[in-house]
């Protein structure tokens, strides 16, 4: 009795499978300069939420609406955003094999990080431009 | 999703009990058992062997049991000496080879004995490494060249051949990528650590003329880049290599071509 049904594909036909797709070192190297940058900015959002920390409504919109701060408020929002996908991206096609789920939250994590990012950068806008 | 579950007829059952009768130096070793032939689950038997008439290794230990105390007991091996790479298995939790593993270096206790981890079992100690054979092959690992053949030998530096170091000494045991959660999840695509190291063998042999073909080969999601530098690879291997330093530097020379 064998513990597996017959195959009788040659073994080299499933190794080769579809080829190389011809891609993926962008998606491992932005992965790499999007983490550098965010250990940059991240340290300078700190440094910004503590000295907001005692501060009241209008001197902490004051602190957003600063030229240097909102720009980097949103180069915080667009990266950390864009890592998040291809990070979470990394992880879902790890370990989700069915490939109607996997599909369906790729493209979902994808959908909510755009809007996420446009949400996080409009509000940041609205303060600095003095909406 | 992965399964982070046995299937029912997967699940481990407690098996037979072979004692030592008048051992002076008894020793417990718990190995996984499970043939094809009988429609059972796997069990885990035990075996009690003398140390004070077996050899230092743990492959002296599998042999003594399936000479003296259990003939069924199935395992693969062939040059006892660390160098054909026949008796990977699953030894005190870590995979490596059961000829060049000292019994005296198990954690103290039973010696548990596993066959190499989430490959398809033939029986008992024997994985089946059908596929990991054939992704080998997928690379094409031999040299490709151009240039018409030399009279003699195609010459190599010593420089360069130092390139080789740390690589050509890979035996194919398939301990690093059995090791490899990566691989476990995902070995129908991804290389894993064994083949991907047999790939930079030959990007990185001054001899060969074929390294853009062999990356173009490579530059995959799945195939090479599956490796999330877990790093079990470098500390299981049994001959001292590092496979995850060759993925490093394939990605490094796929970043550099780039720009």
């Amino acid at each position: 009795m064998s513990a597996y049904p017959k195959e009788y594909r040659n073994p080299l036909k499933k190794a080769r499978g579809l080829g190389s797709a011809q891609h993926g070192v962008s998606h491992w190297w932005v992965q790499r300069v999007t983490a550098i940058a965010l250990v940059g900015l991240g340290i300078w959002l700190v440094t910004l939420v503590l000295r907001m920390l005692h501060a009241d409504y209008a001197t902490a919109r004051a602190l957003v609406a600063r030229p240097w701060n909102a720009v980097l408020l949103i180069a915080f929002v667009v990266t950390a955003f864009w890592h998040a996908v291809l990070g979470l991206q990394v992880v879902i096609e790890d370990y989700v094999h069915t490939r109607w789920k996997e599909a369906t939250l790729l493209m979902a994590i994808k959908f909510i990080a755009v809007l996420a990012t446009l949400a996080g950068v409009l509000a940041v806008l609205r303060i600095a431009l003095g909406a | 999703m992965a399964e982070f579950t046995l299937p029912k007829n997967s699940k481990i059952q407690s098996g037979k009990h072979y004692p030592a009768k008048g051992a002076k130096k008894p020793r417990t070793f718990k190995v996984y058992r499970w043939s094809p032939d009988d429609d059972q689950n796997p069990r885990i038997d035990t075996y009690e062997v003398d140390m004070a008439t077996c050899g230092p290794m743990v492959l002296d230990a599998l042999l003594k049991i399936k000479n003296e105390i259990d003939p069924t007991l199935t395992l693969r091996r062939s040059c006892r000496e660390g160098i054909c790479g026949s008796c990977a298995m699953n030894i005190d939790g870590t995979n490596t080879l059961a000829c060049t593993k000292a019994i005296d270096d198990c954690a103290s206790g039973d010696v548990k004995i596993y066959p190499l981890p989430h490959m398809p079992v033939v029986k008992d100690l024997v994985p089946d490494l059908t596929h990991f054979y054939a992704q080998y092959a997928s690379i094409k690992p031999w040299i490709r060249t151009q240039s018409p053949a030399p009279a003699r030998e195609r010459l190599q530096s010593p420089e360069d051949r130092k390139q080789l170091d740390g690589y050509y000494e890979c035996i194919l045991c398939a301990c690093c990528s059995t090791s490899c959660p990566s691989y476990w999840w995902n070995g129908d695509r991804y290389l894993g650590p064994a083949i991907l190291l047999q790939a930079y063998r030959w990007i990185a042999d001054s001899r060969d003329e074929d390294t853009g073909g062999r990356l173009d080969d490579l530059e995959d999601p799945f195939k090479l880049y599956r490796c999330h530098t877990i790093m079990n690879c470098a500390r299981t291997c049994p001959k001292g290599l590092n496979p995850a330093k060759a993925i490093a530097e394939i990605k490094k020379l796929m970043v550099e071509r780039r720009s």
